[in-house]
């Protein structure tokens, strides 16, 4: 058993996750079960093996470094962003009061 | 012109430039049986107009002469994974319930210039997470087929792509985008008796993909026939600026280049391949993959990919790493849903918004995420796991010295019924266990369909090749069809 009900508790709590008792007792043998299996590759050897960065060779393409050097990547698109938003007020996101 | 719905892409193509048929009279029968399959629930919405629309604009296009588009007048369905300007788009997730992109996605945009219409939104697992098809916000797919024990067990199509398997199985579609993270493309198409064509990673753009796990998802087709596919692919393809890690190379000629002529070319048979739990009826299909490669002039030769085994777990970590990461912009604040009780502040915003909108397979992943990227188990985890997967990739940069491809099957079991692997996440994660490894490594791969089982489901035989080697791939896919004669469809109950 890797994980217990605390732990999971605690994930959830990071992942920002609202969890009921019933939701966190169900759910930490079941991710105790896929963990205890991913610990197999404890087994492999990978002794000055680096870990992957990047699957298929690339080069990190930059853009020119001004506003909207490339209209497909551009900004200017207030009204778009804000679309969908669930409270969008005053050309903002909406949000419930972070400050008292 | 109920037979219109039996043609592929590139047979409507033709028949629209050579006038024998109207797009529109393509897209109206194609829209009729999308509005008989709601039984089989592969569409979280349609869009007829959109199809009709784009076939208006062909036949339009034809009468005035203009060239067309190498997908001109074929209405095919696309993922609820691409989003679709001014269409939802949800991901078959609650939590994005009424997203209306303002964009649309590099792949589905290079389709409709292609000349390819929209029939609707297929459904799929929730953020692409599953294997059958049963972790949608919007219920199961229940795949065109069934077994051949007179009964009417409904049968997984798959997952991810389960809507996309379906519909092109049940001739709803003639093809369907797809994508693949660790099999999601592949063992649908398996499943459901149909081609399905994972490209080298950056082959296509990412770029208004819904992410799930952004080193590994790569778009492809799914379509009936090795041809068809190679066509669609051919479309959906290309550079992108706006993905970093598009390819930044030309598409070559893949449908004109096909060639089931495999002279000259080896195709590794890895020996890790051999696993306890796959079904006899498989390692038969298996070998008759082989046949058909020597007949067609290939040359079989025994290969070793010794980290096989290690290629899951490894998966079962990058992957959840990533989603744990991508999915943190379900907050409740830019997009989909809000879940706001009364007088709670920010952070119970985020957290009851994301209890009410993920599924119990999303939370899981998002958990177990969090977890492996976590103070203190981030090197024991997520670091060792991009080492086997670096090791994963390097069996087979070495197999590459003994082989031009690589034949295995795309899955263990054929399709299951709903609800038999549900209760288990394990066992449903292990279907993807030949999947998954050329994944990890970014390479090309697709699955062929190669033969019924005994209770008359549909196996497929999986071929990996180098990267970019899309081309090498589809040619012995070909000389697969050509030789398996894989006539079988689904009989129609929907």
């Amino acid at each position: 058993m890797s994980v217990d009900k605390a732990t999971v508790a605690k994930i959830a709590s990071l992942a920002r996750i609202k969890m009921s008792d019933e939701e966190l007792e169900r759910m930490a043998p079941e991710l105790s079960n896929i963990l205890d299996w991913v610990e197999q590759l404890g087994e492999v050897d990978c002794t000055g093996v680096e870990p992957m960065t990047a699957v298929i060779a690339n080069r990190q393409r930059l853009r020119d470094d001004e506003v909207n050097a490339d209209p497909k990547t551009g900004g200017g698109k207030r009204d778009e962003v804000l679309a969908n938003a669930p409270a969008a007020e005053h050309g903002f996101f909406g949000v419930p009061k972070v400050i008292e | 012109m109920s037979e219109l719905t039996n043609l592929g892409v590139k047979d409507i193509r033709d028949g629209v430039a050579r006038g024998d048929f109207t797009a529109r009279e393509v897209a109206e029968s194609f829209n009729a049986a999308v509005e008989e399959a709601s039984a089989l629930n592969a569409f979280i919405v349609t869009t007829p107009d959109h199809a009709l629309a784009a076939a208006d604009r062909v036949d339009a296009d034809r009468a005035t002469g203009k060239d067309l588009g190498v997908m001109a007048g074929v209405p095919i369905g696309m993922k609820d994974l691409f989003c679709t300007h001014g269409v939802q788009t949800t991901a078959a997730s609650r939590i994005l319930e009424g997203f209306e992109p303002q964009y649309e996605s590099t792949v589905s945009s290079n389709l409709w210039v292609a000349g390819a219409g929209m029939l609707g939104k297929l459904n799929m697992d929730q953020f692409a997470m599953g294997s059958s098809n049963e972790t949608s916000h919007s219920g199961n797919v229940v795949s065109p087929w069934r077994r051949n024990d007179g009964g009417n067990t409904p049968m997984s199509p798959g997952g991810s792509s389960g809507g996309s398997s379906a519909v092109v199985a049940g001739r709803i579609a003639p093809a369907a985008t797809g994508t693949d993270t660790g099999g999601s493309i592949r063992q649908p198409a398996a499943f459901a008796g149909i081609v399905g064509v994972k490209p080298t990673y950056g082959r296509c753009s990412r770029w208004g993909i819904v992410a799930f796990a952004s080193s590994l998802d790569q778009a492809g087709p799914m379509a009936r026939s090795v041809e068809d596919c190679a066509v669609m692919l051919g479309a959906m393809a290309g550079f992108d600026p706006k993905d970093s890690t598009s390819l930044d190379m030309p598409v070559p000629d893949w449908a004109g280049g096909l060639d089931a002529n495999l002279a000259g070319k080896k195709v590794g048979i890895p020996r890790e391949y051999v696993m306890e739990g796959t079904d006899q009826a498989i390692l038969d299909s298996w070998e008759r993959g082989k046949e058909w490669l020597r007949d067609a002039g290939a040359e079989i030769v025994d290969i070793s990919l010794p980290h096989t085994k290690y290629a899951l777990p490894a998966y079962y970590i990058v992957a959840p790493a990533e989603a744990s990461s991508n999915l943190a912009r379900y907050d409740g604040v830019r997009y989909g849903l809000r879940d706001l009780p009364d007088g709670a502040g920010l952070q119970d915003m985020y957290a009851q918004t994301r209890e009410t909108g993920f599924g119990d397979e999303v939370k899981r992943r998002v958990l177990i995420g969090t977890y492996v990227l976590s103070a203190g188990f981030y090197d024991a985890y997520y670091n060792q796991a991009q080492k086997v997967r670096a090791l994963v990739a390097r069996d087979f940069e070495q197999a590459w010295a003994e082989c031009d491809l690589i034949l295995a099957p795309t899955t263990p079991t054929a399709s299951f019924p709903l609800g038999d692997k549900s209760d288990d996440p394990l066992a449903m994660y292990l279907n993807d266990v030949f999947a998954v490894p050329a994944s990890l490594a970014g390479l090309p791969a697709m699955s062929v369909p190669a033969m019924l089982n005994g209770d008359g489901l549909p196996l497929g035989l999986q071929l990996v090749g180098k990267p970019f080697d899309e081309q090498g791939v589809l040619n012995a896919g070909l000389a697969i069809e050509q030789r398996a004669g894989f006539e079988a469809q689904p009989e129609k109950w929907w």
